[in-house]
């Protein structure tokens, strides 16, 4: 076995030390973590069953305010279910909601822009032009169109943002495979006969990782957003689901009477996206090189 | 001692190869012109022997090296390697003809691939070709690194962590994975400096004797090309202009350009400079529109009427002594 040298890292890990330098991005990392634990141990660490209605307990006001109890921290809404409960229930489904959009946008919009990018030519002018035509309807408005089409259910307006999503990603991935492709390593691979699959994937993709994790994560952020936004048109998550966008939707003509209802959801939007953009910012730094002094 | 080696079947030959890249513009992207880089090169290499390609950067010289190789893929002509035509080959039977033939490249630091340690990097070769087995691989890639004078250490490690010439070493144990038989040196050693260029050029020429390697050996240094090549050709704008046995076109060449060429060499004591050294006219035409008749004559100091208007063809005038100039070899000229 060789002996392990002490900088016998994988470049990237070298890069990737350097965010923990940042003070913002790890704490853009603490707050995601904090949201993904809640979002994995909800039922342990909610105080009630999120849809549990108690019409005796309709409107509490948080625990430090007048007519507030510790029985529900941070009160409760119109049907006197806890917001603490449902704003950690609705960790879940925001997570889950980003993670499989924004996976399956990485997966096709990797694949699409790696294949664009390597062949070039005129496949890559007909899937280009294809990528520019759905970059020219607002993603919102498409999103919409999708579930209109397809139904609003949460399954559904995941499938809208990964669509809506694709396009960022092959744009990305296509940019960086052209830049790759024309160096000599590229070339090298050919000269020893390997096949074009394992060139892209194997040889051009991992050096194309960095701007690719960055926006990654920033399209977390953007997801969880949409995704509310989606939910808050009544076309992503159906109630009883603890979602925050849509418990904002519903709290809307609560706002002035009891304004905790709309803004605790609001708050958690809030800081999950704010939680992914500080990371991916930080992430930029650290992977691109023409950033760093 | 007679000269046989003219006589035997080439390893490798070139007919007439062209390479055209299309200039498109407009709005259907139609073919407006063409960059000439290679325009109808023709040449032969002998298994076993070292042939240099010297020329200006821009003179197709590199490009001639990927066609050969079919990295690129010519616009016409020909090449054979061991007698067959390449150029049908499909994608089958040219994966199996990459194992003959691999290339060199000049940037030691874009040729490896960042994200690879050295194992994989020099493995990869044998992993395509079919050596599954990683114990196996990593035997093999321990005894080329050997070969080329890294050590087991070195196997973990990524290019980023080694200097220029280690990195070119890196390189060539790529190269030689395959055990092929052709290697083609694209400004192999241009990048290195002096010191580690000769280290890296006595490393080729002991592989050379080592393995029976041919070389074809594209450079820029003319100096450098007296040193490995058997024998060598100058090309300038796309074309051969002349080619000969390494000593006889050093003594005495006879092309003008490649007198030129050989006069701007320097000489490491100043006393020993040649004289006349010829400064040539003007910068090297655009190969987009490269000048009628024989390439050189709006730079050569010779040219006469004829010279614009009928291009000469390559021709021996010495026994193995190539040129492609109207008065090459004649009286008038030195």
């Amino acid at each position: 076995m060789a002996q392990k040298h002490p900088e016998d890292r994988h470049p990237m890990l070298d890069q990737l030390s350097q965010l923990w330098r940042n003070r913002t991005a790890v704490a853009g990392l603490v707050v995601i973590i904090v949201f993904i634990l809640c979002g994995i141990f909800a039922p342990a660490l909610s105080p009630h069953d999120p849809i549990d209605v108690a019409l005796y307990d309709q409107l509490k006001p948080p625990a430090w305010s007048e007519g507030g109890s510790t029985k529900n921290i941070l009160g409760t809404d119109d049907l006197g279910r806890d917001i603490l409960s449902r704003i950690i229930y609705g960790a879940r489904v925001s997570l889950l909601v980003a993670l499989v959009s924004v996976g399956l946008a990485f997966c096709f919009g990797t694949i699409i822009g790696s294949i664009s990018g390597y062949y070039k030519g005129r496949l890559d002018d007909i899937v280009m032009r294809g990528i520019d035509i759905i970059l020219s309807f607002p993603y919102i408005l498409l999103a919409i169109v999708v579930v209109a089409y397809l139904g609003p259910s949460l399954q559904n307006a995941m499938l809208a943002i990964a669509i809506t999503y694709v396009p960022r990603f092959a744009r990305i991935v296509r940019a960086s495979v052209l830049e790759e492709s024309e160096k000599d390593y590229v070339m090298a691979a050919r000269a020893i006969g390997a096949r074009d699959l394992r060139i892209i994937f194997v040889a051009i993709l991992p050096n194309c990782m960095g701007p690719l994790i960055v926006q990654t994560t920033l399209s977390f952020a953007s997801a969880i957003l949409d995704a509310a936004a989606l939910s808050f048109l009544g076309l992503g998550a159906q109630p009883p689901t603890p979602e925050w966008g849509a418990d904002i939707a519903r709290s809307r003509a609560l706002i002035l009477r009891a304004s905790w209802v709309m803004t605790f959801p609001g708050l958690a939007i809030l800081g999950a996206v704010l939680g992914f953009n500080l990371l991916g910012d930080g992430l930029r730094d650290a992977l691109d090189p023409r950033l760093r002094d | 001692m007679p000269d046989t080696s003219a006589n035997a079947r080439p390893l490798l030959e070139a007919r007439n190869v062209v390479k055209h890249f299309p200039i498109r513009g407009g709005v259907f992207m139609k073919q407006t012109a063409a960059v000439k880089a290679v325009d109808g090169v023709s040449l032969a290499i002998r298994g076993g022997e070292t042939l240099g390609l010297v020329g200006e950067s821009g003179c197709g010289k590199t490009t001639f090296g990927r066609v050969i190789l079919r990295l690129e893929e010519p616009t016409s002509g020909d090449v054979l390697f061991q007698g067959l035509s390449i150029l049908g080959y499909s994608k089958h039977d040219m994966q199996a003809l990459r194992r003959e033939m691999q290339i060199i490249f000049q940037d030691p630091f874009s040729s490896l691939n960042p994200r690879k340690t050295v194992s994989h990097i020099v493995g990869e070769p044998l992993l395509v070709h079919g050596v599954k087995s990683r114990r196996e691989r990593e035997a093999r890639v321990l005894e080329l690194l050997e070969v080329v004078g890294l050590r087991r250490e070195h196997m973990r490690r990524y290019p980023h962590q080694f200097s220029g010439g280690q990195r070119q070493r890196i390189g060539v144990a790529r190269a030689l994975a395959l055990k092929p038989k052709l290697i083609v040196c694209d400004e192999a050693v241009s990048a290195l400096d002096v010191s580690i260029q000769a280290q890296v050029i006595n490393l080729l020429k002991d592989l050379q004797s080592e393995f029976g390697l041919t070389y074809l050996f594209i450079s820029h240094d003319l100096s450098v090309v007296e040193h490995v090549s058997d024998r060598v050709a100058v090309m300038y704008l796309g074309k051969i202009v002349e080619i000969a046995p390494s000593r006889d076109l050093y003594r005495e060449p006879l092309h003008p350009y490649s007198q030129a060429l050989l006069s701007a060499v320097p000489v490491p004591d100043p006393s020993l400079q040649r004289p006349g050294r010829i400064i040539l006219k003007g910068d090297v035409p655009s190969p987009i529109d490269p000048p009628t008749g024989c390439r050189f004559h709006p730079r050569c100091h010779y040219a006469e009427g004829l010279c614009s208007e009928r291009e000469p063809p390559l021709s021996e005038v010495r026994e193995h002594h190539w040129a492609a100039c109207h008065f090459a070899g004649r009286a008038g000229l030195p």
